[in-house]
């Protein structure tokens, strides 16, 4: 994770060190797994399609001269008789922090071979990511027998609703995707997979609690780019 | 090497920093639905929507996904196309300006 030390390299710290280590005619990540350089260079990847979305949004909105419907008023929930604005995605926004939080603990456990607890942690996050999608579901729906359509909606601007599902339907498929291998994870922690180096069935790669890290990264993006849209959708 | 491979898997960050971003993250997600409840308008509502938005950006990439803790080499990689988006941003700002005079001016005065 931190500090990789390898045999007959000296490796510099900063600027330095990435010079010689892009320059090394060798791995460039270096003490960095395969499946984990990939999984980041996916991620990048992955970060331009959400900011093309994002930023179309920005487009759409900004040129519009028809009024934008206000956020605060659409995605409010009824509390006891009273609208409270913006709950649901509060809550939502509350449940993706706390599984991102139960992912960096497995993690770490998952290094420390701590099976059990690791474990735990993996499934605790699927279990947060289910409630996610479960609350996000009753969201469109609820938005959708109000009458909001991907091109019309009773609140304002037409291009609201193709905005709204489009951004948060690409989340939510992340979001799902996520939570089917988070479970399989679960199963492959508590099974004890990686502690036996039992290959896998997606590679053929060696067990190793690396994976864990690998998927964790997978849900921190997660929650980071649900970071973005709680800003720039539900907020703005 | 293998003996040497697991000494190193162990020396992982201790609990107490992952709890500490874990409730920063809580305590800034509480902040900017304050920014709503308390319905700021204007430059100060997208400037603290802004900054709580980069700064729980920063915590979760830095320690959640230990960019903080990485070589230089994959931080550089990761870190340096997002200059791209910014001025994809930028572009598209002067576009929505520009649409947006064009349509006030053709559907509302008149051309």
């Amino acid at each position: 994770m931190s500090e990789p030390k390898i045999e007959g390299i000296e490796l510099k710290p900063g600027f330095k060190g990435m010079a010689e280590d892009t320059g090394s005619d060798q791995t460039m990540f270096k003490g960095v797994h395969w499946g984990k350089a990939m999984m980041w260079i996916f991620l990048l990847s992955d970060t331009f399609i959400f900011s093309c979305f994002l930023i179309a949004y920005m487009k759409g909105r900004g040129s519009t001269p028809v009024e934008w419907p206000n956020p605060s008023e659409v995605f409010a929930l009824d509390a006891f008789g009273v609208p409270v604005p913006l709950l649901l995605i509060a809550i939502m926004t509350f449940v993706l922090i706390t599984s991102s939080g139960t992912m960096a603990l497995a993690v770490k456990y998952g290094y420390e071979k701590n099976r059990k607890m690791c474990g735990w942690l993996v499934l605790a996050t699927a279990i947060g990511g289910l409630t996610f999608v479960g609350m996000q579901a009753f969201e469109w729906s609820k938005l959708i027998h109000e009458g909001v359509r991907p091109w019309e909606n009773p609140f304002g601007a037409a291009q609201f609703g193709s905005f709204f599902f489009m951004i948060t339907g690409f989340h939510g498929t992340h979001v799902s995707i996520g939570v089917i291998f988070l479970f399989i994870y679960a199963y492959k922690v508590f099974a004890g997979h990686y502690d036996q180096q039992k290959r896998g069935w997606f590679t053929s790669m060696k067990g190793d609690y690396v994976e864990i890290e690998i998927l964790g990264l997978y849900w921190h993006f997660v929650d980071l780019v649900w970071v973005f849209i709680f800003a720039f959708f539900y907020l703005w | 090497m293998s003996n040497t491979d697991k000494k190193e898997q162990a020396s992982t960050h201790k609990i107490g920093i992952y709890l500490w971003i874990w409730g920063l993250l809580f305590v800034l997600s509480f902040f900017s639905y304050m920014v709503d409840w308390y319905q700021f308008q204007g430059m100060l509502r997208w400037s603290l929507i802004l900054f709580f938005m980069f700064l729980k950006a920063g915590l979760i990439m830095a320690f959640f996904m230990h960019l903080f803790w990485e070589r230089y080499a994959l931080v550089n990689v990761l870190l340096w196309p997002m200059t791209a988006i910014a001025c994809f941003i930028f572009l598209m700002v002067a576009e929505f300006k520009y649409t947006l005079f064009t349509r006030l001016f053709y559907f509302f005065v008149g051309g």
